[in-house]
């Protein structure tokens, strides 16, 4: 089909482009027959038809082409395993190596061997790594069949309807429909949804590992529609680009039966992982599948192949023994050349010939390379393999690297790069979710000058166990002081007597809205994906006392404003207050809806008495509500008032009821709020006894009626959403949002609604949103603002301008005092925004209405447009306060970032965030000292990039000027000049901000070099606004050029590349999917889990292997020099004073779990030691428990020893008539209780399996040479050891030998 | 707390002394008080040990003698005869052994050592007829015979044989010393690894039938001896022959005298060996020797392990007695520093 098609299609497209008048009959591929679906270019594009009646022979024949929605993972297939394993498994040089031995045997003039014999090292090898993968396979294949067999709703054609089917079955084309909290299976263009305004909530964390939700639309034209899609009347054709990895890039357009299209992008399209979230029901076609799926487009990148920086020095091994045989080789031909005529032990070949002299040396020459392949041990690659394996068990059995909260522990995923751990020198790591819990926390706020610290908030965050069980003590304090109280309605008896479970759902049903549906099936299903932002440390904000009392009075103030207007815009507290936290709820775009699901009530009195409330009542309450608030508002210092008052504020009725009619909906959120209602309850029961229960009923009334809708929150940034969260635990909870209204309830239930006149979004370059909204009491037009501080304190009406100098005062007050908070606040590593507030008059704003739409009409330049009338609304603002928001860290985070840079690692924050969140975030998890200096890079020039590091170089190097040397630039030394080491704590550490954007110009621009010496200077580096390449790119520059060893560690998707790129890739497992953790080599659940699985796992698994690796040469050097020293009295001949057998069984039985329970085993410093001197990491850093010196040390000494070992026997039994086997043996003896006793000394601790491991292997030893001799007369022909060891134990000199030579040997170690 | 119990998940790990690798463990830290005690002792216990063995091995006595010859007489085609005379001043205590020992032959070469098959020594029929290829060249003989012995080994067959004469008195005539040739070898090889063929016909020779003799061998090999437990493969000769030496300079026992007058050792007086020889040892540059050699409980005479534990003893002490200087030094300095502290 190629050439024509392609041709006719590139004409048509030629004409379209030029605007020929097409034809419909000629041109149009689609309507005129069905054969001209051909004439679609397959190869530069996607066709789709739907899979329903009309198309479904089109679908037929298309979607044959397309790869089925079935994901295979698996390395191998059943037929495939056998080949494809063994292929990789030759890819080592090893491998090869000994296969080329085999092969060796092979060839009739070289055996030395039964070929059998020589195969066997080999085929076990080969057959338990072999295992090992085909096991690692089949948990491969495991998760797969999982995956394939989910299953979705697809559209039958036959049935006419949607019919449960599996992952796999799905096809391009198929129409899919899906449910809330589903899992898309494949690219879905979305066609409908069940919101009515055709949007798709989507949650991309498994992509991403963004939990904010996303919003898909439906393509232009299915939006209106009311009814659900109906397949069989969906005529049109999809045409869209190949699949490619672009996750954020989609383009496509839909061809309509009259020939008319339709564009779509990526904001239609539901990307394969994804999770609906919050639509009941959506409705798509199927774009791509399995494999040309977006997602997993991404991962199939090639895996850069991870580098064992033991392993290659292993190979150092080989060349040592070409040396041994080029010396043998050598020798012999020499030996040979000493022979007038062949002696009589010179055995011709098979034939009577005599081989000449080179080639019989050749052979000679490869006949020892059997021999001697000892020497390179091929058990050490399988003790490699099963150290590391014993080593990942006890990793993964480490309590402290357990999750209790997850019951996750560590999940090693790769077994080959344990000893890795212990030299990292390099960690990436990312930001959210992984350093932080991507839940953003409302802290603190200052209004008006006043700062409200939340310490209750504070603590709780802080310890939000311990308040767990707080709560319970309370509980018990409450039904001993207030039994009366609790036994007033049915429902507080069962929470007095319910379970303990129950006790704790109360007190998590604090918030009105959340998700219900959630608690109530949390905790017996903790594997359930939380909902984005529903997770209970978030949304519960313990309201500062004080600030409680003033919202209360606040909302009084509110109150009148119905009442009587105030002649001039008050600057009272009260009102700023309010202000203040009406633009909380206001200003935002958070989206507001109610669950799906309605709660279940229980009939509880109250509910009862509310009902029959009256208004009167109501009225009555706020009367007395003004009064308190009158005598607080001019004395708010007086105790007595302000325990009134925060009785009044906590007894929020919201929460009073809500906890009451909850009390029975058993929840599984553990509590993190006691505290706060352990002091609720109290103040309300001071206020009960003092005034009356009265105030409380009448207080409960409106709220109950109120609250019954559940609300949820979607936000497109969580700080949005810690904001109105925060509003809440005031009582200002936000409603209901349209584009048009927005309605708040306040304290005392009564709901407003604001008009919102206009939204001016979020960007990066204002850095603030606003809204404007009608007061729909006061009717005055009110601009909020929200923003970073920077932003909006510059914006701020001038206290100059205004006429009053009281008030001109009290402004320059408000605003320094402001401004120190908010460096408070930054110091404690707080995202802050301020919130300020404008009102403008109705002429004004008509005006600047005006503006705005042309603005928006305009088609150049309109962006600019429209921040310029943005500039011309937001200004002459007035502030109200600021909030501190807390990205909360994980536990432990700073200890273990200090500890890990104690260690001598470098910490590279990587990030898609914005800077300031990264710079704050460094700032608190310790990253960056307030001390440090702090250089930002921003820059989209080459020339300015440039410029710019070498500035920062050279005054970087100012600082760190002794290390450098090119300050001799002048000629001449500066004296005094180099700090002394005293001074050197002095100079500030640096650190570096580097954003996406230069980074880019930085790989562009070839300034890498340049980038990392700089880097080297910096105590940590922070790169914000990078994209997942970009990670992936920064770690493999600094592993590749600064030949280190690189950790990456994040949680999302965003961090698969990054965590690939490293040597070693770990995957937080946690909130976030599952993505990161695929793709990782271990999987741990806390960031702080790191510190030990470094320091002391790493440092271990780092020392056992080196010192196994290491004792595994110095085992076989000396073993394979005594035969080496038999060749100078056998005529270098290769012959073997040890029969073949017992050599294998020595390496494979005696003397190969000694060292494998010492590389599992052996601990060289404890573990507690480890985790207070971090500086001990550095050892591994430098690789000193394996680099040369140490390495040639051992050999030294098995040199010495195997000289030892060979030559006390060799002068005890000289001039005897001792026979081959004979002499053998004591060697054998010999050298194994050398060899034993060298690792008793090597090890450091000893526990009782080190002692039976080495007693059992010395006495197996005789045990199985005794049985091997005393059993074997005829086997292993020619020759055989029989009766050998018994004969030698008969005899008194085999004792004295072997008493005395290991003494001589091992004296040194001494 | 109960918490906790309840959360406590599937995954979490045993909380058990091994895996979370807290099993006791004892740090070897040799201390001064206790590596001083423990050198002197060894040292000691070695000195003594190698003072033993020294004279032990000093009291074996040894009497040698090269007959390679020159190479002009060296050279048998046939075979030669010649004499050693000695005499004892003194009686040579017993029991005496004969050796004779080759130098420079590499019975330890690997082509050599494997040249031989074990199954048809131990009188397996099929392995008679057909022998493994590791004997090749000397598997099958130039008419297509097994050879039997077949390989290297039994090939080269060391045979030279001696008699020992003595002379009571002066001028008196020498009478034969019995010369045990049997129980030479070693008991598991005589009785169990060296088996004869099964007799046909009660005859060794017919068992034999089919075979061909070691080309260099004159007579076959169920003619090795007239005594029918010393013929064929289980000829004591052929069997200490068979098992080959280590080392190049190698020994091997070819009697023992421990009969008759002889049961204590060799009395004084003049003796004569009387050597028939042709093996050849020239070619490879070998020397040929007889030896008479008493042994003692450790064997031959080797004086190496004696002085070998002599040295290490002393060694051990002599490091001893530096480590204990080394020790006293430094915990005088210690001492100083505790003092200015």
């Amino acid at each position: 089909m190629a050439l024509s098609v392609d041709s006719s299609w590139h004409r048509w497209q030629w004409r379209v482009k030029d605007g020929f008048p097409q034809s419909a009959s000629e041109f149009t591929p689609l309507l005129s027959t069905r054969r001209q679906s051909q004439n679609y270019n397959l190869r530069q594009q996607r066709v789709v038809f739907p899979n329903n009646r009309i198309f479904h022979q089109d679908w037929g024949k298309i979607s044959r082409r397309y790869s089925g929605n079935r994901i295979c993972t698996t390395k191998y297939t059943l037929l495939t395993f056998l080949p494809q394993n063994l292929f990789e498994q030759f890819h080592r040089w090893a491998n090869l190596y000994f296969l080329f031995l085999v092969i060796l045997n092979w060839m009739p003039s070289m055996e030395v061997f039964h070929r059998e014999i020589t195969m066997l090292p080999l085929a076990v090898v080969l057959f338990i790594i072999m295992a090992k993968d085909g096991m690692e396979d089949f948990k491969r294949y495991l998760f797969d069949r999982e995956v394939n067999c989910s299953s979705i709703q697809i559209y039958e054609r036959k049935e006419q309807s949607y019919v449960q089917k599996r992952w796999k079955d799905v096809c391009v084309g198929d129409f899919i429909q899906m449910r809330c909290n589903e899992i898309i299976p494949a690219d879905i263009l979305l066609l409908f949804s069940s919101d009515p305004s055709g949007i798709c909530h989507l949650e991309t964390a498994n992509l991403d590992g963004e939990t904010n939700l996303k919003q898909r639309r439906v393509v232009k034209g299915f939006s209106q529609r009311e009814a659900l899609l109906e397949p069989e009347h969906f005529h049109n054709t999809i045409v869209c680009e190949k699949p490619n990895n672009n996750l954020n890039k989609f383009k496509g357009y839909m061809e309509h039966p009259d020939k008319t299209r339709t564009g779509f992008g990526s904001e239609s399209l539901l990307l394969r992982g994804c999770t609906i979230r919050n639509t009941e029901m959506a409705v798509g076609i199927v774009i791509y599948a399995g494999h040309s799926s977006k997602s997993i487009f991404t991962q199939q990148g090639p895996t850069t192949a991870l580098r064992d920086k033991m392993k290659q020095k292993i190979q150092i091994s080989p060349f040592y023994s070409l040396g041994i045989l080029l010396c043998l080789f050598s020798g012999h031909s020499l030996w040979n050349r000493t022979f007038e005529e062949h002696p009589p032990f010179d055995v011709p070949d098979a034939n009577g010939n005599f081989l000449p002299l080179t080639l019989g040396g050749f052979y000679m020459f490869l006949t020892m390379i059997i021999l001697l392949q000892v020497l390179i041990p091929i058990s050490l690659y399988v003790s490699i393999e099963l150290v590391k394996l014993g080593q990942v068990f006890f990793l993964h059995n480490d309590l402290d690297l357990y999750d209790e909260e997850t019951d996750v522990p560590i999940q090693c995923r790769a077994l080959n790069v344990t000893e890795d751990l212990g030299q990292i020198q390099y960690i990436f790591s990312d930001k959210t979710g992984t350093l932080t819990e991507n839940k953003m926390v409302f802290r603190r706020c200052t209004i008006m000058g006043s700062e409200f610290s939340h310490q209750e908030n504070a603590k709780r965050l802080e310890t939000p166990k311990e308040l767990d069980s707080d709560s319970e003590e309370w509980t018990h304090y409450q039904c001993l002081s207030f039994p009366s109280r609790w036994a007033q309605g049915p429902t507080t008896v069962r929470g007095q007597g319910g379970a303990q479970p129950l006790r704790r759902s109360q007190s998590a049903q604090v918030p009105i809205q959340g998700h219900s549906r959630q608690r109530s099936m949390g905790r017996c299903e903790n594997s359930q994906p939380p909902v984005a932002f529903s997770s209970p440390i978030e949304k519960d904000v313990t309201p500062d006392k004080s600030l409680l009392t003033k919202v209360r009075d606040a909302a009084l103030w509110l109150e009148t404003l119905s009442d009587t207007r105030p002649a001039k815009p008050s600057l009272s507290t009260a009102s700023s207050i309010a202000d203040f936290f009406l633009a909380l709820t206001i200003c935002n775009s958070v989206m507001v809806s109610t669950t799906t699901e309605p709660r279940q009530r229980v009939t509880i009195s109250s509910s009862t008495k509310a009902l029959g409330m009256s208004l009167e009542k109501i009225q009555q309450l706020f009367q007395r509500l003004k009064l308190l608030s009158l005598s607080q508002s001019f004395s708010s210092t007086a105790p007595s008032d302000t325990d009134l008052g925060e009785s009044l504020g906590t007894n929020v009725p919201t929460t009073d009821s809500d906890e009451r009619d909850d009390s029975s909906v058993c929840s599984g959120c553990y509590s993190t709020d006691g505290g706060y209602r352990s002091s609720t309850w109290d103040q309300g029961d001071i206020l009960g006894s003092g005034e009356g229960p009265p105030l409380e009923e009448v207080l409960e009334g409106p709220a109950l009626g109120l609250t019954s809708p559940e609300l949820c929150y979607e936000a497109e940034s969580p700080d949005e959403a810690a904001l109105v969260h925060a509003a809440h635990a005031y009582s200002f909870t936000l409603v209901s949002r349209t584009p048009e209204q927005v309605t708040v309830r306040l304290p005392q239930g009564i709901c407003l609604t604001f008009d919102l006149l206009c939204t001016l979004g979020f960007d990066s370059v204002r850095k603030r949103m606003s809204v404007v909204v009608r007061h729909p009491l006061t009717g005055e037009i009110i601009v909020y603002t929200k923003g970073a501080d920077s932003v909006i304190m510059d914006l701020l009406e001038d206290p100059a301008r205004v006429t009053d100098s009281n008030v001109e005062k009290k402004l320059r007050k408000i605003q320094a005092r402001t401004q120190k908070h908010l460096d408070l606040y930054a110091r404690d590593g707080l995202r802050t925004l301020c919130i300020a507030k404008k009102v403008v008059s109705e002429e004004y704003f008509q005006r600047w209405a005006s503006f705005r739409h042309e603005a928006e009409a305009a088609l150049d330049n309109r962006d600019e447009l429209l921040m310029e009338t943005a500039q011309h609304l937001e200004n002459q603002l007035t502030l109200l306060g600021a909030t501190g928001i807390e990205d909360r860290l994980q536990d432990g985070v700073p200890d273990t970032i200090a500890a890990l840079q104690e260690a001598g690692i470098q910490i590279w924050v990587l990030t898609g965030d914005k800077q300031e969140t990264a710079i704050n975030i460094a700032y608190s998890c310790r990253l960056l000292d307030q001390t440090d200096t702090v250089y930002t890079i921003n820059t989209e020039n080459q020339e300015t990039c440039d410029s710019i590091l070498n500035c920062v170089l050279e005054e970087v190097k100012q600082f760190h000027g002794p290390r450098k040397p090119d300050r001799k630039l002048f000629g001449f030394c500066l004296p005094s000049e180099m700090p002394s080491t005293a001074s050197v704590d002095v100079v500030p550490k640096v650190g570096l901000v580097i954003d996406g954007k230069t980074l880019n110009v930085i790989f562009q621009g070839k300034l890498e070099k340049k980038f990392l010496e700089l880097t080297q200077y910096c105590r940590s580096v922070l790169c914000c606004r990078s994209t997942p390449l970009q990670k992936s790119m920064i770690v493999k520059l600094v592993r590749d050029k600064l030949r280190v060893m690189t950790l990456s560690i994040g949680d999302g998707a965003n961090d698969v590349s990054m965590i690939q790129a490293a040597d070693i890739g770990i995957g937080i497992s946690g909130q976030e999917g599952m993505q990161a953790v695929m793709s990782s080599d271990f999987a741990i659940s806390r960031f702080r889990h790191l510190k030990k699985l470094l320091l002391v796992h790493g440092h271990w698994c780092y020392s056992r292997l080196a010192r196994m690796v290491v004792y595994f040469f110095y085992k076989n050097v000396c073993y394979v020099n005594l035969l080496f020293w038999y060749q100078f009295f056998c005529g270098f001949s290769g012959s073997t004073m040890i029969d073949y057998w017992q050599t294998i069984f020595f390496n494979l039985f005696f003397t190969s779990v000694p060292p494998l329970v010492f590389g599992v085993l052996d601990k060289d410093i404890s573990a507690e030691t480890l985790l207070a001197l971090p500086e001990l990491y550095k050892r591994g850093q430098n690789s000193e428990c394996y680099n040369l010196s140490t390495f040639w040390i051992s050999m030294v000494d098995a040199f010495y020893q195997s000289l030892v070992c060979f030559f006390i026997p060799y002068l005890t039994y000289r001039d005897s008539d001792i026979d081959v086997f004979t002499f053998g043996t004591p060697i054998n003896t010999i050298a194994l209780a050398t060899i034993l006793l060298h690792q008793a000394i090597e090890m450091k601790t000893w526990t009782i399996i080190h002692v039976l491991v080495l007693v059992t292997s010395f006495l197996m030893y005789f045990v199985i040479s005794l049985v091997y001799n005393a059993t074997c007369v005829t086997c292993n022909s020619p020759t055989n050891p029989y009766w050998v060891m018994e004969g030698q134990l008969s005899d008194l000199t085999f004792y004295l030998v072997c008493f005395l030579t290991p003494v001589v040997a091992l004296l040194p170690r001494f | 707390m109960t918490w906790s119990v309840t959360a406590r998940g599937a995954h979490q790990p045993d909380n058990t002394a091994f895996t979370q690798q807290r099993l006791p463990a004892w740090q070897p830290l040799l201390s001064a008080s206790i590596a001083l005690p423990l050198f002197f002792c060894a040292g000691l216990a070695f000195i003594g040990l190698g003072l033993g063995l020294y004279y032990t091995s000093n009291g074996i006595k040894e009497l040698e003698y090269d007959y390679t010859g020159n190479s002009g007489t060296s050279n048998c085609s046939v075979s030669c005869q010649c004499a050693w005379y000695f005499s004892l001043p003194e009686l040579f205590q017993g029991p005496v052994f004969l050796y004779y020992e080759l130098s420079n032959f590499y019975q330890n070469y690997r082509r050599y050592v494997v040249s031989r098959d074990d199954a048809q020594l131990s009188g397996l029929q099929s392995a008679l007829r057909q022998p493994i290829n590791e004997c090749a060249p000397y598997q099958y003989s130039a008419g297509g015979l097994p050879i039997a012995p077949c390989g290297a080994i039994a090939n080269s067959l060391f045979n030279d044989s001696f008699s020992l004469w003595h002379q009571r008195s002066a001028g008196g005539p020498y009478v034969e010393v019995p010369l045990d040739r049997t129980g030479i070898a070693w008991w598991s090889d005589y009785h169990v690894k060296f088996r004869n063929p099964p007799l046909v016909n009660g005859s060794l020779a017919l068992a034999f039938q089919g075979t061909a003799p070691p080309p260099n061998w004159p007579r076959p090999v169920y003619e090795l001896s007239s005594d029918p437990n010393n013929t064929g493969f289980i000829n004591q000769d052929f069997v200490v022959w068979m098992r080959t030496a280590a080392l190049p300079t190698f020994r091997k026992l070819y009697a023992r005298i421990r009969q008759g007058n002889y049961t204590a050792g060799l009395p004084r007086g003049a003796y004569r060996v009387n050597i028939t020889y042709n093996y050849p040892v020239t070619a490879f540059g070998g020397h040929k020797r007889i030896i008479f050699s008493s042994i003692s409980w450790m064997g031959g005479k080797n004086p190496f392990l004696g002085i070998a534990y002599l040295v290490v003893g002393s060694l051990c002490i002599l490091t001893g007695f530096v480590m204990l200087v080394v020790y006293i030094r430094y915990q005088d300095q210690n001492d100083d520093d505790d003092d200015e502290e």
